[in-house]
This record gives C-alpha cells, structure tokens and sequence, in this order.
C-alpha cells in the first residue's frame, strides 16, 4: 500500500510536469495564453505540499471512520476553514466579482443569498446533523425510515448533486487553467482529475480536509491582499473607489442601486429559496458536520465558517468595484485593445485583470495558481461526498445489509472514487464548450428539492414516514430536474426554442414547495403498521438530537 | 444501565424540557431575526429599488444599499456568534447535568 502511495504520488508528479512541457511545444489554438511558468511553479508548490500531506493522512486512514469522517478529529477551527474551503469555489470568487464588475450593487445582493444559508444551518441543523449522522446524510434521513428504499433515494440524491457540481467545476477547471496556465483544456481536466483520486482513494477525508483548508488560506490571504493593492491606488478610500467606478461604467449612477437582475419578485424568491435551501442540502458540505467530535465543535465551525465565507464575499465586491475602473478603462485586458469590447479570456476574468494590473505577473501567476488548487479542493471534497454515498449507503448498508467488513468497504470506497475520478474527467471532456450554467441551478435545486425537505423532516417531524419521504423526495426530484430544463436557459437557450414553458431559472419556488407537500400528504395518510412503528422510533431518536446520547464520538487512535 | 432506561429517565427529568423548551425557542428567534428582514430586502429590493438609491451621506456617492447588504453578511456571521456562545455555555451546561442524572 505504502510502496503503491509513495508510486502514484511520484507518477502524478510526472504527469504534471509531463503535461507542462507538453503545453510548452504547443502553441496552437486560438484561446490559448501563453504558458505562464511562475503560476505553473507555485502551482507544482501547492500540489507537492498536498501530496506529502495525502502522503500523511493515507498513514492515519485505517478504517472506514478515518476515511469518512477523519476519525472524528478535526477541531471546530479546522473544521470551519474547510467548510469554508467547500463553499468558496473559483466560480465563487471569479463569478462574484464579475457579476459586480458588470452589474454594480446586483452582484451584492446576490452574495447575500449566497450567505444568508449559514445562519440558518447553525440554528436549526447543526447541532442534529452532528448527533444524529455517523458518515452521510443518508445516515439521518433514514435514521428511523426503511433502511433499504430511503438510504438508496438519499444516495441517489446525493449522488445527483455530486455529479452536477462536479461538472460545473471540471468544465470550470478546463477553461480557466487553458487560459491562465496555457494547458490544453483535456490536459487540464485530467490533471484535475488525476489529482483529484490521488487524494481522496489514499487520503480521504484527512486529506481533502487539509487540501481544503490549505486552499481557504491561500484563496482569503491571496484576495486580501489583493484588495489591499487594490485600495492603495484609490487613496485608501471606497467613496473615491465608487465616484471613479461611476465615472467609468456605462451604467453610471445606476450601478449603486438594485437593476434587472432582481427586478421580479418571484424569481428573486425562487433564487434566494433555492440557494438557502439549497446549501443547507449540499451532501459534501453536510459531511463535514461529522469530521467534528462532537456538537460543540460542530457549532463552533460554522461560526468561523460563516466569518470566513462572509469575509471572503466582501473582498470580492470591492475587488469587484475597483476593477471597473481599473480593468474597464485599460484597452491592455479587451481583445483588440477596444476599451469596453470583450474583455480577454471571457466574462469571468475581471478579478484576473485586477491582479495583473495592480500586482503584476508574479501576483497574476499567484492568484491562478490559488484558483487551480481551489477547483482541486472543491472537486476532492464533491468526490468524497460521492464515494461515501457509493460505498457507505448503496454497498455497506443497502447491498450487504451492514455485514460488509471494514476492509471490504474501504476498498470499494476506494474503487468508488477512482471510478467518481474518471467520470468527472470523461464529463468534464464530454461539456467542453457548453454552457453548464444551467447545471448550478440543477444542483441547486435538486439539494433544496430532494435532499433538503427529507433531511429537515426526518429531523424535526414525528410524522413522516417512509412512503411519504419517498415520493416526496421523488416529486422534488421529477420537478427540479423537469422545471431546469423547461427554463429559459435550457428550454430558449440551449435547446432553441422560442419561449420558456416555466419562466424561471431557478425551480425551488415549485419543485420545493411540492415536495413537502407531497411528503406530508403521503405521510399523514399513512396508516401501516410500519408508519406506526417509525412514528413511535421517533422518541429515541428527539432525545440522541436533543442532547446527543449515543451519538458517535470521535475515534482514538 | 440500559439505553431505553437513560431515555426514559431523560425524558422525565425538568430539566431536559428546559433545555429543549429554550432551545427551540432561542434558534427560532435567531431564525427569524435573519430571515424576516432578509426576505423583506429581497421584496423591496424587486418592488422598490429606488428605496436604496439615496446616499449614506451628502456628497458621498456610496446610496444606503451597500451598507444594507453589508449588514446582512456582518449581523449574520454575529448572531452565529451569539448562538454559539449560549448553545456552548448554558446549553450544554444543562445537556451535561441531564445527561449525568440519567446514567446515575
């Protein structure tokens, strides 16, 4: 195993360098930048430290509880950096800025409903996920429901969230590491990719806990001081930030006041319903809840958590702001040096700019290179959240009926997150070139949808029963994924039609409200035997989430 | 002593519905101290945008919204604080005490 590890670090090691000078011969392509070797060398930094830390964390990882949970040893501080390290992905910091960049105070408002999800998990889910769950949140939701029908549904559920994700961010990774790294795009997605089941089959989650909290600090360090340069050139002063940011964008005035993004209530309330739901429904940030030992610590992460993330968003709208005049009065960054044009390297690149232009190439180089290992974390923690699903709940639970040895489950985790690994990179080739917008909002709404209204009633409802958490759980489904692509960007955009049967982006408004209602009306009718038992089972389970009696705790080694 | 035992005496103890009575209480008033607020912003904000046009001050060109916003993330990240420092403290002051009569 040893020999094997020691192998394959020094074979990913290889394949990295290898597609490096690959990059250096080809000079084809039209989008392609030139191959930028200082963010490729701080790039090969980060990777050699995370794989001298898989190399550690695969010596800790022993059982199966080391592998999901890190042995239940991290600490709430950790814990919060990592689940920051989760929720922050590139497309946060590139798209956040960009949507302020173009939009003005929209892309604030936004950022708030990105946030506000945390408060809420804190106060009503925390505490129960940590008392109730061992490994995944299939753990809770068929807690005291039929083991078999429900763990099954969670996993798909799960599953179906892992594998949107996990395309946004390869497709993420391709486009962005081709255009700051000078990588050919496959190239890209599979080093990802590579990478990526290096750490999760050998590390688990020790490892992409440490990945990720490596990450956050490089992603809030690296953004800092960023803005740190960045307010220097304005004097140090946000109202001369904003009078020049107003001077230069073609909104002028109105750029500091709510414009079209959220100009109907409705679909602004099925977005904000969709994203808070939504992350309180994200299988991989769940997961993290039982990496703690117990719910003090538990709690505790999300307070840092909530500070970092919330941190991290509000350096992002001045990085945001201050590009308009930096980045969108420089012809240096449009193509064709037509100030106003398109900007170079596409809509996302604004926070990239910045850096070129108030740090220069080294600072340029620094940034990408965070932005790479930030799509590296995020992809690892979706991976794990998927092999657990895989190996924890449909084989150990579902399959064997919980006989499975501890060795025969890690080994089928670890085939699971090779196998999570060569899906994402055959996906992340196959979405070349598409728009996988569509695919945030299909996460979204599957995990406000699916996993979310079971999760939340199981923990607070006597009354749900298994017949109605699983038709609940499939009409959210049926209806999330049904409503995407009856919307305008996947009906009209993508598939060309003329008008959008359902008039929202974002389904949550509908496909939420219908799976809890589906969920109470098949619960409430209910009458079976097996209803009456899983009512009664109740009881044990309100006491374990009150005060955590018999709650697993973490494990010594 | 058995499981079903400690639940029973759990169950029974004062002290126990203290806890989940404040408890409850507290995180749904956290709850919605976050969430009224932030769904009448987003109802203004799509109805009446031009409530967060005036300026924070004369001669700034900073209007109300961005401090608004900026609230939001500020006061979310604080009152998690506030929860974490009751739910840390006397909270699991009293879990412990139920906890340690029942297995007695």
């Amino acid at each position: 195993m040893k020999r094997s590890l020691t192998a394959l670090i020094a074979g990913s090691l290889l394949a990295v360098s290898f597609a490096v000078f690959a990059a250096g011969g080809a000079i084809e392509g039209v989008e392609k930048q030139p191959v930028n070797f200082s963010a490729i060398a701080m790039f090969m930094i980060f990777v050699i430290a995370t794989l001298g830390i898989t190399k550690w964390a695969a010596g800790k990882t022993k059982t199966t509880a080391d592998f999901y949970t890190a042995g239940g040893g991290i600490t709430g501080f950790q814990n919060g950096l990592a689940i920051a390290g989760d929720y922050m992905s590139a497309a946060t910091l590139l798209g956040l800025t960009s949507m302020v960049y173009f939009k003005g105070y929209d892309g604030f408002i936004y950022a708030v409903c990105f946030f506000i999800g945390w408060p809420i998990i804190l106060f009503l889910m925390a505490e129960r996920l940590r008392n109730l769950g061992k490994f995944t949140f299939a753990d809770i939701a068929s807690y005291r429901l039929d083991q078999n029908r429900i763990r099954t549904f969670a996993a798909i559920g799960s599953l179906t969230v892992v594998c949107f994700y996990l395309i946004v961010q390869m497709v993420g990774a391709g486009q962005l590491i081709q255009l700051l790294f000078g990588l050919e795009y496959n190239t890209a997605v599979a080093v990802v990719g590579v990478l990526m089941m290096v750490y999760v089959t050998f590390g688990g989650m020790t490892a992409t806990t440490w990945v990720q909290i490596i990450k956050a600090c490089l992603l809030l360090g690296g953004g800092i001081t960023l803005m740190l340069l960045t307010l220097a050139q304005f004097d140090w002063s946000l109202d001369n930030l904003f009078t020049k940011a107003i001077e230069s964008h073609k909104l002028g005035e109105k750029l500091m006041s709510p414009g079209s993004l959220m100009a109907d209530p409705i679909s602004a309330f099925s977005l904000s319903l969709g994203l808070l739901f939504g992350t309180a429904g994200l299988p991989h940030i769940m997961m993290r809840f039982f990496t703690v030992p117990n719910a003090k610590e538990a709690r505790k992460s999300v307070f840092y958590a909530t500070g970092f993330i919330g941190l991290f968003f509000l350096v992002t709208m001045v990085l945001g702001a201050a590009a308009i005049t930096i980045v969108g009065t420089n012809g240096a960054f449009f193509e064709g040096g037509v100030v106003g044009g398109k900007l170079i390297g596409g809509g996302n690149m604004p926070v990239m700019h910045l850096a070129k232009a108030v740090g220069g190439d080294i600072f340029l180089g620094f940034l990408s290179a965070v932005a790479f290992a930030t799509i590296l974390a995020v992809v690892s923690g979706l991976a794990l959240a998927g092999a657990s699903a895989i190996s924890h709940d449909l084989y150990a639970r579902v399959i064997k009926k919980g006989t499975a040895t501890s060795a025969q489950e890690m080994k089928v985790t670890r085939f699971a997150s090779v196998g999570l690994g060569i899906t994402a990179i055959l996906l992340g080739i196959a979405f070349k070139d598409q728009n996988v917008l569509f695919l945030v909002a299909l996460a979204f709404g599957v995990a406000s949808s699916v996993n979310f209204p079971v999760l939340i009633l199981s923990m607070y409802w006597k009354g749900l029963t298994t017949r109605g958490a699983l038709w609940g759980g499939i009409a959210g489904l049926v209806s999330s994924v049904g409503l995407v692509i009856l919307s305008p960007t996947v009906w009209v955009k993508i598939l060309g039609n003329k008008a959008a049967i359902f008039p929202y982006d974002h389904p949550a408004i509908v496909s939420m409200t219908l799976a809890f209602f589906v969920t109470w009306l098949l619960s409430v009718t209910d009458k079976s035997v097996r209803a009456g038992k899983e009512k009664e089972a109740y009881e044990e389970q309100y006491i374990r989430a009150q005060t955590g009696l018999g709650a697993s705790g973490a494990h010594d080694h | 002593m058995s499981q079903p035992n400690i639940q029973a005496k759990i169950r029974s103890n004062p002290r126990f519905a203290e806890l989940v009575g404040k408890r409850t209480r507290f995180a749904i008033i956290l709850s919605l101290v976050v969430l009224v607020p932030y769904y009448t912003f987003m109802f203004f904000v799509s109805t009446q945008p031009q409530l967060f046009a005036a300026k924070i001050s004369e001669g700034s060109v900073i209007t109300i919204g961005w401090p608004i916003a900026a609230l939001f993330i500020i006061g979310g990240w604080l009152l998690t604080g506030v929860y974490v420092n009751r739910a840390n403290g006397e909270f699991d002051s009293i879990t412990e005490e139920v906890l340690k009569e029942a297995r007695k």
